[in-house]
C-alpha cells in the first residue's frame, strides 16, 4: 500500500476545480485548514453559516448548487456547528429524482437525523418508493438510509419491500438488504422474529459477499440463543474449510489470505455454539487444527486469524492438541517485537488461563516485560491478566504492583477500575489483616475520591465485624491495627474525604477501645480533622459524632471527662454552624455530655455497631390509639398513593436533599384530587371552597410536607404547642424527643435515659398548656396561614390507621385534605424558607450519615433526642412575632409547613384547628423514614 | 459492532466522522477531541490499540492507524477482533489509494461524498460489509458512472444551451 502522501500536489488540482464543487468550498475548506486557532475556525465557520443561510434561503436555486450547499452544511457539522437550519434542504433533495442529488440528500439526512427526528415522516415515503426503484444504486441509497432513519415505528412501513429485496437479482442489493434487517433486529426484536429463516436461507447464496453478510445477524441471533443453531454447526465448519481450502474467488483474498474477515466471523460463531457442547467441539477441531498449520503468522490478517482460533478454543470444550497448538501461536505472539501482537498474546492467555492455568508458568518473563512496557494500552492488558490469575500466593505482589500503577496515572476513569480491582482482590485474598487494612489504606490515600462509597462502608463493616471468625482477639487485633494505621496517616496532608469518613469512624468507634490511647488524644486528632478540612462537611459531621462516641464510653466507663479546649472551640462553631446536620450534632455532642453513665451507656453502647436494632415498622403499638381514635368518630386511613422514589437516597450529601422538589417547577401535570376523602369532617366545620381544592394542595404534597406529616400521624405530643410560646428551643426538643421515642419504640431501654432527661422540662410546661384563646387562634391563622386546618384533618384522618401506612404512605395524607382558603400574600415570606429547610434537613442528612456510619442502636436514640433541635433554631427568626401569640399557636410548627406550600388561611381554619386539639392529636416531627432506611 | 470510524489529521481536525448510532454533534466533537487527546499523547511503536470505555463506554475498543498527516480510527465492541479492524483500516486505506491514486488528505476532504460512499460499502450499520478491496472499488466506480450518466441527462443540455446562447 503507498502511504498517503502530504502537501501541494492537491492545491494544483484543487484549483483545476476538478471535484465538481466550487471554488467558495475550496476556499473554505483551505481557510479553515488554514486557521490558525479553534477561535479563527469558529469565525470562518460562523460567516459560513450566515452566508448558506442566506443563500439556501434565495428562490430558485440551482440543484446543482442546492447540492454543493448540502455538503458544505455536512462539513459545518463535522466541524461541531449546528446546521439544522439546513436540514430539510435535504430532506427535499431525498425527493429528487436526480441519482446524484438523491444520493446527497440521504447522505446528508443520515448524518444530519436520527431516527426520532420530526423530519423522518417526510423521508420515509421516498424510502418506500426508492425502494422500488429500477436501479439498484437508488435502492442501495435508500437501504443505506434506513439502517439510520427508521426506528421501531416505521419499521413495518418498509419491512414487506426490504424482505422482498433479500432476492434481489443484484448482490450488492441482497447484501445490503440482509443487512437493514439485521438492523431491524437489533432496533426491535419482536418485529422482524418472523423473518429470522431468511438469514438461514441467504447463508446459502451464490455470493460468497452475501453469505458472508449473513454471518453478522447470525452471530447475534446465536449469542442470543444458542440452542435453535446447533444445526448449524456442520455448515459453518464446511464453510470455513472450504474458504481455507480457496474455494472462493479470488478476489476476495487478502493479503494472500482466503477472505480473512469471513474467516474470523465463523471462528466466532464457532465459539459459542461450541462452548460447552462436547459434539461441536469434535466436529470443529479438525478445521482448528487445520487453520493453525495454515495459518501465515506473518502477515497481520493471518495474526488476527490466529487470533480468532485461541479465542475459539478457550470457549469450546478444549482437545489437548488444539490447546497445545494455541500455547504455540500464544507464545508466538508474546515473543513477537510487535505492540500489537503481545497485546493479543497477553488477551489470548487470560482467555487459556482459565482452562490450563500452568500455562501461564512459561511465558512469566514475557508477561513482566509487558508490564514494564512503555505501551498503556499493553500495560492496562497485563493487569487484567494478572487480575485474573490472582491466587492468595500472589496476590501481595500483584495488588502491590497495581496501586504502584495506579498511583502513577492520571486517567481517573481507569483510575477508579483499577482501585475497585485492588479492593476486591484484596477482600478476597487478602492474607492477613495487617496486610488488608495497609493495602486498603493506600488505595484510600490515592484514589479516595474515586472508589465507590460502598467500599469504605465494607471496610467499616469488616473492622466492626472482623473476618468472621469466632475469634474476638483477632477481630481486636484488627481494630488495633487500623487505628494505630490511622493515628499514623491522619496528619497528612490532603487526605479523601472518604477516607478520612471512614477514619474518622473508625476512631470513633475503636480508638479507645483497649486503652492503648487515651480520649484525648484520639479526640484531639479528631478535632484536628475537623479543623484542618473544615470545608467538608461530610467529613466534619463524622468526626463530631466520633467525638460523640468517644466521649460516650468514656462517661460510661465511669471516667472523668475533660473536653479540650480545641474541641469545645469545635463544638461550640459548629453549634452555629450553617448546616443543619453539623448544628444537630454538636447539640447532641453537648447534651451527651450532660448525661450520666447510665443513659450515656443505653444510647451508645460500647462497640455496638454490629447490633441489629430492631424497629417495629407496623407501628403496631399505636394500634390502641387508632382504634380510639375511630371510636371516636374519626376516619381510618386510606392509603392511595405511593410517593415513589421519594426516600431512596440515603447517601449524606447536601444536594440530595428532599426539599429540593417543592421549590422548583414542577412540570408534570398535577394528580386529580381524590374524592375518595373528601375532608367530610372538616366540612362539618369548613365549608370547602371546591375550586381552591386541587390548586391549593396538590403542591404541598411533594415530600416535605409529608414527612414531617407522615411522623405526626402517630405521635401524640402535648408538651410541643409550647414551642412557639417560647423562645428557646431546648424545653420543646426534650419534648418531642420523648414522645418521638415513645412512638418509635426503638429500643425501649433507652427511655429510661432519655426520659430522665427531658421529663424535666416537659413537666414544667405541662401546667402552662393553654386553653385556646380564638383572638389569637386567629391571629395565628392569619400570620402562618390556615393551613392549620387542613393539618388537623389530616392527623384525624390519617391517624386512624397507621399501622397499615408503613413509611411511605402518610405522605399521601396531606394530599387528601384540602385547604380552601387563600394565604395573606404579604406574610407568606416570612417563614417559608426557613421553615421548609429546618423541616427537612436534619433528617435527610441524618439518614445518609446513619446509615453510613453509626449502627449502634444508641445513636439513634440520641439522634430522635435531638432531632427537634435545629429546626427550632432556624425558625427562631420567627419568634418574636410568634411570642406575641404564644400558647395560642398550638402546633404552629405544622402551620408553617403548610404555610409554605400554600399558606391558607381563614376563620374557617381557625376552626378546624380547634377541633383537632380538641381531638389531642398533636405531631411532632420526626421522621419515620429514617429508621426504615436505617434498618429496613 | 462497529461504533464510529473516524479519520481526523494530526492537528486533531476531523476529516471525515460517521457514528453509526445516533450521537448528537456536541457529543460528536467531545468524542472527537477525545480520541485525539488520547491519541496524539501516545508514543510511537507501540500498539494500535486501547480500551476507551472511559469515552464510549464499557467494552469499546479503538483501533487507530497512523498514514502520513492522517489518523483513521476505528471504534467498535467486544464482537470484532482487533487485528482485524487494523487490517479493516488497511482496506479502506487501501481502497481509498485506488479510489484518488495515491490519496492525501485532501483527497478526502474534497471528496467528501465519495469518502462516505466507499465507507458505505465497506461498513453497513455498524457492521462489516465488503473487505474485498476490488469489489468496493467495482461498486464504487459503478455508482460514479451512473452518477455522472444521470448527471449529464440533467446537466447537458443546460450547459449545451447556455453554450449555444453564446
Amino acid at each position: 500500500m503507498e502511504q498517503l502522501k502530504t502537501i501541494g500536489r492537491e492545491l494544483a488540482m484543487g484549483s483545476q476545480g476538478g471535484f465538481g464543487q466550487s471554488k467558495e468550498f475550496l476556499d473554505l475548506v483551505k481557510s479553515i485548514g488554514e486557521a490558525r486557532s479553534k477561535a479563527e475556525e469558529d469565525r470562518i465557520v460562523l460567516s459560513e453559516i450566515d452566508i448558506l443561510k442566506r443563500k439556501l434561503l434565495e428562490p430558485d436555486v440551482p440543484k446543482r448548487k442546492m447540492k454543493e450547499y448540502i455538503i458544505r452544511l455536512v462539513y459545518i457539522e463535522m466541524l461541531g456547528h449546528d446546521a439544522s437550519f439546513g436540514y430539510i434542504h435535504a430532506v427535499k433533495m431525498t425527493h429528487d429524482d436526480n441519482l446524484l442529488l438523491k444520493r446527497t440528500g440521504y447522505l446528508a439526512v443520515t448524518l444530519f437525523l436520527n431516527e426520532d427526528h420530526d423530519l423522518i415522516i417526510l423521508i420515509v415515503n421516498t424510502i418506500q418508493k426508492d425502494l422500488r426503484s429500477d436501479n439498484y444504486l437508488v435502492v442501495c441509497a435508500a437501504l443505506n438510509a434506513i439502517c439510520r432513519l427508521i426506528n421501531e415505528e416505521t419499521i413495518p412501513a418498509v419491512l414487506p419491500q426490504v424482505v422482498e429485496l433479500l432476492n434481489h437479482q443484484k448482490e450488492a442489493v441482497r447484501k445490503k438488504a440482509i443487512m437493514a434487517l439485521h438492523r431491524f433486529h437489533r432496533k426491535s426484536p419482536s418485529s422482524v422474529s418472523h423473518l429470522i429463516s431468511n438469514f438461514r436461507k441467504r447463508l446459502c447464496d451464490n455470493d460468497p459477499g452475501v453469505m458472508g453478510a449473513t454471518l453478522c445477524p447470525l452471530f447475534d441471533l446465536i449469542s442470543e440463543d444458542v440452542t435453535s443453531y446447533k444445526d448449524l454447526v456442520s455448515s459453518f465448519v464446511s464453510i470455513l474449510k472450504q474458504v481455507t481450502e480457496r474455494r472462493l474467488p479470488k478476489s476476495y483474498d487478502y493479503h494472500q489470505m482466503p477472505a480473512p474477515f469471513i474467516q474470523i466471523k465463523l471462528l466466532k460463531i464457532m465459539a459459542l455454539l461450541g462452548s460447552g457442547d462436547k459434539n461441536a467441539s469434535e466436529i470443529m477441531s479438525m478445521v482448528l487444527g487445520d487453520l493453525f498449520r495454515k495459518c501465515d503468522s506473518s502477515t497481520n490478517i493471518g495474526n488476527a486469524i490466529l487470533y480468532e482460533c485461541i479465542r475459539c478454543i478457550s470457549c469450546i470444550l478444549p482437545n489437548p492438541k488444539l490447546l497445545e497448538a494455541a500455547a504455540d501461536a500464544i507464545s508466538k505472539f508474546l515473543k513477537s517485537d510487535s505492540h500489537n501482537l503481545k497485546y493479543m498474546g497477553i488477551d489470548g492467555l487470560g482467555r487459556l488461563i482459565k482452562i490450563s492455568p500452568d500455562i501461564a508458568e512459561q511465558h512469566q518473563l514475557a508477561v513482566i516485560d509487558c508490564l514494564e512496557d512503555p505501551d498503556d494500552t499493553l500495560k492496562r492488558k497485563t493487569f487484567e491478566l494478572l487480575y485474573k490469575m490472582t491466587k492468595s500466593s500472589n496476590v501481595e505482589v500483584i495488588v502491590d504492583r497495581m496501586i504502584d500503577y495506579m498511583i502513577s496515572i492520571n486517567d481517573n476513569h481507569y483510575k477508579t477500575e483499577i482501585a475497585s480491582r485492588c479492593v476486591e482482590l484484596a477482600e478476597q485474598f487478602a492474607p492477613s489483616n495487617q496486610w488488608f487494612i495497609q493495602t486498603m489504606n493506600k488505595v484510600f490515600e490515592h484514589a479516595g475520591d474515586l472508589v465507590n462509597i460502598k467500599v469504605a462502608h465494607n471496610l467499616m463493616r469488616l473492622i466492626a465485624e472482623g473476618f468472621g471468625e469466632d475469634d474476638d482477639d483477632a477481630d481486636s487485633k484488627l481494630r488495633l491495627s487500623a487505628v494505630e494505621s490511622y493515628l499514623q496517616l491522619i496528619s497528612e496532608p490532603k487526605l479523601p474525604s472518604l477516607f478520612l469518613q471512614v477514619i474518622s469512624w473508625v476512631l470513633g468507634e475503636y480508638g479507645t477501645a483497649d486503652g492503648k490511647y487515651s480520649a484525648s488524644y484520639i479526640s484531639g486528632k479528631l478535632c484536628d480533622v475537623a479543623d484542618a478540612y473544615s470545608s467538608d462537611e461530610t467529613v466534619k459531621g463524622y468526626a463530631v459524632s466520633a467525638l460523640m462516641k468517644i466521649y460516650a464510653f468514656e462517661i460510661a466507663s465511669g471516667r472523668k471527662v475533660d473536653v479540650l479546649p480545641e474541641c469545645q472551640s469545635l463544638i461550640e462553631e459548629l453549634l452555629a454552624s450553617h448546616s443543619t446536620d453539623l448544628q444537630q450534632r454538636a447539640y447532641e455532642l453537648q447534651a451527651l455530655l450532660a448525661l450520666d453513665a447510665r443513659a450515656v451507656e443505653t444510647i451508645i453502647p460500647l462497640d455496638a455497631s454490629c447490633e441489629d436494632i430492631e424497629v417495629d415498622k407496623e407501628l403496631s403499638f399505636l394500634n390502641g390509639y387508632i382504634q380510639q381514635a375511630i371510636e371516636s368518630g374519626a376516619q381510618p386511613y386510606i392509603s392511595e398513593r405511593e410517593r415513589s422514589g421519594m426516600f431512596e437516597t440515603t447517601d449524606y450529601h447536601p444536594q440530595d436533599h428532599h426539599e429540593v422538589p417543592s421549590h422548583t417547577l414542577r412540570f408534570e401535570a398535577y394528580e386529580l384530587p381524590k374524592p375518595s376523602v373528601p375532608p367530610q369532617a372538616s366540612t362539618e366545620l369548613v365549608p370547602v371552597p371546591e375550586p381552591y381544592y386541587s390548586e391549593s394542595h396538590q403542591p404541598i404534597s411533594t415530600s416535605l410536607v409529608s414527612e414531617r406529616e407522615s411522623s405526626e400521624i402517630k405521635l401524640r405530643l402535648d408538651g410541643v404547642k409550647q414551642k412557639w410560646g417560647r423562645p428557646s428551643y431546648q424545653p420543646t426538643t426534650a419534648a418531642s424527643s420523648t414522645t418521638q421515642q415513645a412512638a418509635n419504640g426503638i429500643t425501649s431501654h433507652s427511655d429510661g435515659g432519655v426520659g430522665s432527661s427531658s421529663s424535666k422540662p416537659r413537666s414544667s410546661y405541662e401546667p402552662k398548656k393553654p386553653e385556646i384563646d380564638p383572638e389569637k387562634q386567629r391571629l395565628a391563622a392569619s400570620l402562618f396561614g390556615g393551613s392549620s386546618s387542613s393539618r388537623t384533618d389530616k392527623k384525624s384522618s390519617g391517624g386512624h390507621k397507621p399501622t397499615k401506612g408503613t413509611v411511605n404512605k402518610p405522605a399521601t395524607v396531606p394530599k387528601e385534605n384540602p385547604t380552601p382558603v387563600q394565604p395573606p400574600p404579604d406574610l407568606l415570606d416570612l417563614g417559608e424558607p426557613t421553615a421548609t429547610i429546618s423541616a427537612m434537613d436534619p433528617f435527610k442528612e441524618l439518614e445518609g450519615l446513619m446509615d453510613s456510619s453509626s449502627q449502634d442502636g444508641g445513636s439513634n436514640d440520641v439522634m430522635g433526642l435531638y432531632s427537634d433541635a435545629a429546626p427550632v433554631t432556624t425558625t427562631t427568626s420567627v419568634d418574636s412575632l410568634l411570642s406575641e401569640l404564644s400558647d395560642s399557636s398550638k402546633g404552629n410548627s405544622r402551620t408553617y409547613q403548610s404555610q409554605t406550600s400554600k399558606g391558607p388561611n381563614t376563620k374557617e381554619a381557625l376552626e378546624k384547628d380547634a377541633l383537632v386539639r380538641q381531638m389531642g392529636v398533636n405531631p411532632t416531627s420526626q421522621n419515620p423514614t429514617l429508621f426504615k432506611d436505617l434498618l429496613g | 459492532m462497529i461504533k464510529a470510524v473516524m479519520m481526523m489529521n494530526t492537528q486533531g481536525k476531523p476529516r471525515l466522522a460517521k457514528f453509526y448510532d445516533y450521537t448528537p454533534v456536541e457529543k460528536q466533537q467531545e468524542l472527537i477531541r477525545g480520541v485525539f487527546s488520547v491519541l496524539c499523547s501516545r508514543p510511537e511503536n507501540v500498539s494500535n490499540f486501547l480500551e476507551i470505555d472511559s469515552l464510549f463506554g464499557p467494552d469499546s475498543r479503538l483501533v487507530y492507524k497512523h498514514y502520513a498527516t492522517l489518523y483513521f480510527v476505528l471504534v467498535f465492541d467486544g464482537s470484532e477482533n482487533e487485528l482485524a479492524m487494523l487490517d479493516l483500516i488497511q482496506v479502506l486505506v487501501e481502497t481509498l489509494d485506488k479510489c484518488f491514486s495515491n490519496v492525501c488528505e485532501l483527497d478526502i476532504v474534497f471528496n467528501y461524498s465519495k469518502m462516505h460512499a466507499v465507507l458505505d460499502e465497506i461498513v453497513f450499520g455498524g457492521q462489516v460489509l465488503e473487505t474485498s478491496s476490488a469489489e468496493v472499488m467495482k461498486a464504487v466506480e459503478e455508482i460514479s458512472k451512473l452518477e455522472a450518466a444521470s448527471n449529464s441527462i440533467s446537466l447537458v443540455p443546460k450547459s449545451v444551451s447556455g453554450w449555444r446562447g453564446r
